[in-house]
């Protein structure tokens, strides 16, 4: 099975990086009110039970794939 | 006194570090991120990009076997010192509080920089006098320090900041520059002491900031 996690940043969090982009976008003539830059990761596991997978996922974000000081993450499977 | 400046793969400032404490006579060793042996006093994380500063700055290093006893070895009567991408790996590693975020301007910044001396009761800057005006170079991208406003709060009242920016380069929240952790023995500041140690390359600052933690240990 596979996990998409997106990571991105809490908010409140200054994103100077989604600020240049939303400029460039404003600048392209696009009416856009606000970007928010985050990382997309994709692991594949061994097939397990949904709610011990979730578990799992839960554990690699909270311990090592975001830092909880300044980043959230949201994350679903594709089987 | 033993110092020991761990080498990571892309680790670019250990030598600069392990040169000024040479000529101050320190026993001091390199240690290979790969080695377990804490057996010094002071133990320096260099700058650099550790790891290629992959995922986030400073969070592949956490996870290095060098570290592996990096809790018990703070619990004793030593001193860590990061400096840069070690502040980063400080942070990670939850032994100082807050994140390194990037730089409000998205750009790298190679300067000097005026930091204010907020805290001299500490074992990295004794030498140095309360709101006293050094120089050290600051050279980074991600530099700009975040902590929610509890954790700011506490920073301040325990005394915790020990450099601030003269004039805020990168956006850091309090115009934090360097932290040290509650116990007072952990430090972490994105500025360069190391680098304005000798006198032909500009400024010698920094020289009381290593002159401090000898002083300590005598």
């Amino acid at each position: 099975m596979k996990v998409l996690i997106d990571v991105t940043l809490k908010e409140g969090i200054m994103d100077p990086q989604g600020n240049a982009v939303k400029d460039g976008l404003i600048k392209l003539g696009y009416d856009v009110n606000n970007v928010r830059i985050g990382k997309h990761i994709e692991i594949e596991l061994k097939d397990l039970e949904i709610n011990k997978a979730e578990k799992l996922v839960k554990e690699m974000c909270e311990k090592f794939l975001t830092n909880p000081v300044i980043e959230t993450y949201t994350f679903r499977f594709e089987v | 006194m033993k110092a020991g400046v761990v080498i990571f793969p892309g680790s670019n400032c250990d030598k600069d570090v392990f040169e000024v404490l040479k000529d101050l006579n320190v026993d001091v060793k390199y240690i290979w991120h790969d080695e377990k042996k804490l057996d010094v006093d002071l133990l320096v994380l260099p700058g650099g990009f550790s790891y290629g500063d992959y995922l986030r700055c400073g969070a592949i290093a956490r996870f290095s076997r060098v570290l592996e006893d990096i809790y018990d070895f703070s619990q004793k009567d030593k001193l860590i010192l990061g400096i840069c991408n070690g502040f980063q790996i400080l942070t990670e590693l939850k032994l100082l509080p807050g994140a390194l975020l990037k730089n409000k301007n998205l750009k790298f910044i190679c300067s000097d920089c005026n930091l204010i001396v907020e805290n001299n009761d500490t074992p990295f800057t004794r030498f140095y006098k309360r709101g006293e005006v050094v120089n050290f170079p600051i050279a980074h991208g991600e530099g700009n320090y975040f902590i929610d406003n509890e954790g700011l709060k506490r920073l301040e009242e325990n005394g915790q900041i020990v450099f601030r920016y003269k004039v805020n380069p990168n956006g850091s929240i309090g115009d934090i520059a360097g932290i040290i952790n509650e116990k007072g023995n952990v430090l972490g500041l994105m500025p360069h002491p190391e680098r304005a140690f000798y006198k032909i390359l500009g400024n010698e600052d920094g020289v009381r900031f290593f002159k401090s933690i000898i002083s300590y240990f005598r």
